[in-house]
């Protein structure tokens, strides 16, 4: 069976309508669901154990009208395996925790007498605050059920999209949207999609970036766990809209379930022909192919990861040309990232000026932040832009865990900076950030509380760099090296002041004249953690008093004599 | 990224690698078809057959492609993914992202250097574990985590570390 148009699609979704009500919140008339989170942090807490538990719960009970649906990340990753009951009637009841044990007492007193287990299920006062829209159907859907997905909308707007659009209309409501890509760069989505379409030639190429190496953030793994066929319908958009039948998800090998998920869906839209030739009748032919990483960091790099793609060694190239002039092979090509991808086919059918109307002036829409380190409700959380960091980590992310002060907080990881307590009411968007010292980045946060020294966080993400250096150019190659032995030097106790200067000295250098963003950015980390917490650095150097007081006499003498 | 691999060539030539395990590679490229910008999926692949890149594979898919040695080596040392040296049986990965060392992850891979007395990506002398720091898995909320082969243990503690070494010593034996 192929879906040849609009028609098809809603009769599919007719016939499922049953599963769009999931989405909105109610459970069908008689039916009782059990959705169990299957991320790969569910996995791995033990959420197949208790599926099963559930399956055979029901069977022995003889239970009739329940279903036990896997589905992706509900978003809880401190509670996994994390389980939401939906009864008719009744609001869902989220759980956290569910081990096998537990998994008799929910079906007793909650499917069977309709009382909730208050024990385990999670008072969340995070949903007041959250806004879905990259993730509005993680952990609602089946993501290896196409229909699922169909139900719900899915496939919707590619449709009307290449049967009812222009590519240029497209382009223009992705740019009247504000959308700005979610990597971390925050270029304005709709140019990149305009620019490349204006390359003359009739071969382009659109790039999945979801090479997600930023340690802490996991939101684009959530995607595609939970909801890869979002990916897919927005590739096929972007290649639509720009000109390209052929399209690339370059993910990270790390990432085994994720990779998985992808190739069940893009064989499921394969069947139904919504990709391959001529979707919905049209003459617009577009299909996805998958490239693997192998554990580069600096892959993230657009051109890195074009040169990867190709099969070479991951460097970045020198811009211009842009990828979006001359990429994959030489031909125009448009790399987006995961996260901005999802964002695409709501704003296909709601409209420009809804996404618009969401976020700050300059920031449009929301941001999935990934919340870890020392926070009590370790997860992801998808807010609208603007909205203050304290907001994010007392209300969102419950504070900070046991009962510790909070110190910093770590935004962008080893791209990013740290930002202290006396910005947390600063509203998060891609210009505030940056002119706090830090950035966007991909969306991990990490909090740090009192008992972890920002010198050695600094240290931590210089080791990273310097690793992940791909060595093409000097400043990043040995530049980093250099930071990181010095600083080695200082966390050692073996420090001085001058130590401290030519450290200072370099992060400047190296960031002003390397190749690619991972050294431009690298000595972030070092800068902001010196500009907020120097008195950390002082306090490893012996004695750092008598030595300001030397270079304050040496100084002072000089300027004596030249008076 | 660029830490430099020696290729043992010697210590290739004392066990000869499976002749199957060449075949089979060499079925995978020729059903390819077209291996333009193939490399780093064919590797992949061999490193999937084989465990690791020896010298041997590595001239063997240079040859199999018609591009230098130079080149596949290039690929092979600059991703952190690809090994040129034998695993051991078990791979132990301590995940080294941040939210997992802010939680002491540096302390758990201190503390299995010690008691496998190994340093990281090397090889116990019995040949059962290689111990690896790895990059961030994305699976923050579970910090500190460790993975062996390809199960997850979250949360891990300084005193589980024993019990995670027994589990797959005993299984080895």
């Amino acid at each position: 069976m192929k879906i040849c148009s609009l028609d098809d699609l809603s009769k599919i979704r007719n016939d499922r309508r049953s599963l769009n009500s999931r989405i909105n919140g109610r459970s069908i008339e008689d039916r009782i669901e059990i959705l169990v989170g299957l991320a790969t942090c569910g996995i791995s807490s033990g959420a197949k154990e208790t599926q099963l538990a559930f399956e055979n719960e029901i069977k022995e009970k003889n239970f009739k009208n329940i279903s036990v649906i896997p589905v992706g990340c509900i978003g809880n990753c401190y509670s996994e395996p994390t389980v939401q009951i939906n009864v008719p009637g009744q609001s869902p009841v989220i759980y956290g925790r569910v081990h096998v044990q537990d998994v008799p007492e929910i079906i007793e007193k909650h499917i069977r007498d309709g009382i909730p287990v208050d024990r385990l299920a999670l008072t969340n006062p995070v949903d007041n605050k959250q806004m879905r829209i990259a993730l509005r159907h993680c952990g609602l859907i089946n993501p290896e059920d196409i229909f699922e997905y169909l139900a719900c909308d899915g496939y919707e707007a590619l449709g009307c999209a290449v049967t009812q659009m222009s590519p240029e209309f497209i382009i223009d409501e992705v740019k009247k949207s504000g959308l700005r890509g979610r990597g971390g760069g925050g270029f304005p989505t709709g140019v990149k999609w305009e620019i490349t379409r204006a390359q003359p030639g009739e071969r382009k190429y659109i790039i999945c970036n979801a090479d997600e190496g930023d340690p802490g953030a996991f939101m684009d793994r959530s995607i595609l766990e939970g909801d890869p066929h979002c990916v897919l319908e927005a590739m096929a958009i972007g290649g639509y809209a720009l000109g390209a039948d052929q399209g690339i998800i370059y993910i990270r090998a790390e990432y085994p379930l994720a990779v998985s998920r992808l190739n069940t869906a893009i064989s499921q839209a394969r069947k139904l022909g919504l990709l391959g030739p001529n979707i919905f009748g049209s003459n617009f032919n577009f299909d996805i192919r998958i490239k693997y990483g192998a554990g580069a960091f600096v892959c993230g790099e657009e051109t890195a990861l074009i040169n990867s793609c190709e099969g070479k060694r991951g460097e970045p190239n020198f811009k211009p040309p842009y990828p979006a002039q001359k990429g994959y092979w030489g031909y125009p090509t448009c790399v987006n990232n995961v996260e901005t991808f999802a964002n695409i086919a709501p704003i296909i059918t709601k409209g420009s000026s809804w996404f618009a109307s969401i976020g700050t002036e300059k920031s449009k829409g929301t941001k999935v932040f990934a919340l870890a380190g020392k926070i009590n409700n370790v997860g992801l959380a998808e807010v609208p832009m603007g909205i203050t960091l304290r907001e994010l980590i007392y209300e969102i992310g419950g504070g900070i865990r046991d009962g510790h002060k909070f110190k910093a907080i770590q935004t962008g990881g080893p791209s990013g900076g740290v930002i202290s307590e006396e910005y947390l009411d600063t509203p998060i968007d891609y210009d505030n950030l940056i002119e706090i010292g830090s950035m966007m980045g991909s969306g991990g946060m990490i909090v740090m509380d009192e008992t972890d020294n920002m010198v050695n966080i600094a240290k931590f993400y210089l080791e990273f760099s310097m690793d992940e250096s791909c060595g093409r150019c000097t400043p990043c190659r040995i530049g980093t090296k250099r930071m990181y032995e010095i600083i080695n030097k200082i966390t050692s106790g073996k420090g001085t002041m001058a130590d401290l200067n030519s450290l200072k000295q370099l992060t400047y250098m190296v960031r002003d004249s390397s190749l690619c963003g991972l050294g431009q950015s690298a000595p972030n980390p070092v800068i902001s953690t010196m500009k907020h917490f120097m008195s950390e650095y002082l306090a490893f150097i012996p004695d750092p008093r008598a030595k300001l007081k030397f270079n304050v006499n040496k100084h002072s003498r000089k300027s004596k004599k030249a008076d | 990224m660029t830490k430099p691999q020696a290729i043992k060539a010697a210590e290739d030539r004392d066990q000869p690698l499976p002749e199957e395990y060449f075949d089979e590679l060499e079925k995978f490229i020729i059903d390819m078809g077209d291996t333009q910008g193939a490399l780093i999926e064919i590797l992949h692949k061999a490193q999937c057959i084989f465990g690791y890149l020896p010298r041997d594979v590595q001239l063997f898919i240079a040859r199999k492609l018609g591009i230098p040695a130079a080149e596949v080596f290039g690929v092979v040392s600059f991703y952190s993914y690809f090994t040129t040296e034998p695993r051991g049986r078990h791979t132990i990965s301590v995940c080294m992202g941040t939210a997992c060392f802010v939680r002491g992850s540096d302390q758990i891979i201190e503390r299995f250097k010690e008691k496998l007395n190994i340093e990281s990506n090397q090889i116990t002398e019995d040949g059962n574990f290689t111990l690896k720091d790895v990059r961030c898995i994305g699976a923050c909320g579970l910090s500190p985590i460790v993975m062996v082969d390809n199960k997850v243990y979250p949360r891990v503690e300084e005193e589980n570390l024993d019990n995670i070494i027994k589990t797959y010593s005993s299984e080895g034996l």
